[in-house]
């Protein structure tokens, strides 16, 4: 119960809990699968916009686009290392999502169809991202906090490049124009599915909020993202593909349509668009990496041999 | 000969020096088969914008760390000993350059 008492009181105190500290169970539980799901939301995510590296349409954009996905990859590496310190296994958590037993986000299950959507991805789902992440830069256990502020570092560059792609297309021809609002309008709902169930459908939250691992609710963060978004869709010269989208004076808040849940809780199930081809695709690079890692570990144990006869 | 798979990689701690003048700060860790790799993967995975000048791995189990649990008595000895801070010892406002 001392041992309880400490934690609460590092915690109520706005202190950060270390990995060798004691916490609740429930606490650790909670961040493992947390971090892990965020860890393979970023590798997942490296997919659909690998899938355009080879199209892009410019050195510059390829060269973009490469920097881009290997920080996907740099940040899912910062988030299991932090999973390690509480004692998860990485090889175990990779093989949970080649198998499903855990998830990642939504919104890697929706198709790139065309270049615009690099850029979507970049301003909307990266914004998105960042809404949910900036917060997470103050949550209580400190080597999450610690990746989150790398990770936030480097989104800035993500969400940025996209926008200018986005407006450099809209520059363009008729039909560039009409890639982007074709892009918008199939990405907009999703990216507002990212922030999760409504706060009544979130079991988590609550507990979340008060260990402070989670600083606002869902549908707070949300709210942010589509006032965030209305100024930047304008200033693009694209439609949001909600006709209930309005400012509301009283609320001081922009009032936005209903999310069809449906799709939201099909696509959490594994029935989204691309489920089945990311994680099959995950479970190929793993598997036909499995000999670079054996040649590696080959080499080492026959240097430090060679180290022990000298 | 069998082949160790692959989590029985050691993990490293990773420490950089943001650039001269400062010291190696922690930045996170990883793993790798040895020590050149860990070099290498560190360089990729920590410092691909510059963050660095120098980079130090060291694997983690050659680290020996305090315990939290025995915090306070471990650094009790330091706790009570005022007079090694500057502000323990009262001067007159009117003397210059103390």
């Amino acid at each position: 119960m001392e041992l309880e008492q400490e934690f609460d009181r590092i915690v109520g105190a706005e202190q950060r809990v270390e990995p060798r500290d004691w916490m609740p169970d429930g606490y650790r539980k909670t961040l493992i699968r947390q971090i892990a799901q965020h860890a393979h939301s970023e590798i997942i995510g490296m997919q659909p916009e690998a899938n355009w590296i080879s199209r892009a349409p410019s050195l510059r954009r390829k060269a973009i686009l490469l920097a881009k996905v290997q920080d996907e990859a740099g940040h899912g590496l910062y988030l299991y290392a932090a999973t390690e310190t509480l004692g998860a296994d990485r090889e175990e958590l990779t093989t949970k999502l080649v198998e499903g037993r855990q998830k990642y986000s939504s919104i890697f299950n929706y198709p790139t169809l065309n270049f615009a959507d690099v850029g979507v991805i970049g301003w909307l789902v990266d914004g998105a991202a960042i809404c949910n992440q900036v917060p997470l830069c103050r949550t209580s256990y400190g080597p999450y906090a610690r990746a989150m502020i790398r990770i936030c570092k480097e989104e800035s560059f993500h969400q940025r490049q996209g926008y200018e792609l986005l407006m450099t297309m809209m520059r363009g021809t008729e039909a560039q124009r009409r890639m982007v609002q074709d892009s918008v309008d199939r990405w907009w709902w999703p990216s507002l599915m990212m922030f999760g169930p409504s706060d009544e459908e979130s079991s988590n939250t609550a507990q979340s909020m008060a260990w402070r691992i989670k600083r606002h609710t869902n549908d707070e963060l949300r709210q942010k993202f589509v006032d965030m978004s209305v100024p930047q869709a304008e200033a693009l010269g694209v439609t949001l593909p909600d006709p209930a989208l309005r400012w509301n004076a009283e609320r001081d808040h922009h009032d936005f349509g209903a999310i069809d849940w449906n799709e939201f809780w099909q696509v959490v199930g594994g029935n989204g668009p691309c489920s089945k081809q990311r994680v099959a695709h995950r479970r190929k690079a793993h598997e036909d990496g499995a000999w670079v890692r054996d040649a590696a570990a080959a080499y080492a144990a026959k240097q430090s041999q060679k180290g022990a006869v000298a | 000969m069998t082949q160790p798979p692959r989590s029985v990689w050691p993990l490293y701690e990773v420490f950089v020096r943001g650039k001269r003048g400062l010291n190696h700060v922690h930045v996170g860790s990883l793993h790798a088969p040895d020590d050149e790799m860990a070099l290498r993967n560190a360089r990729d995975l920590y410092t691909r914008r510059n963050e660095g000048v120098s980079i130090w791995v060291v694997p983690a189990s050659a680290i020996t760390a305090s315990s939290p649990d025995e915090k306070d008595p471990f650094f009790s000895p330091s706790g009570d000993k005022v007079y090694r801070h500057p502000t323990f010892y009262s001067i007159p406002e009117d003397v210059p350059h103390l």
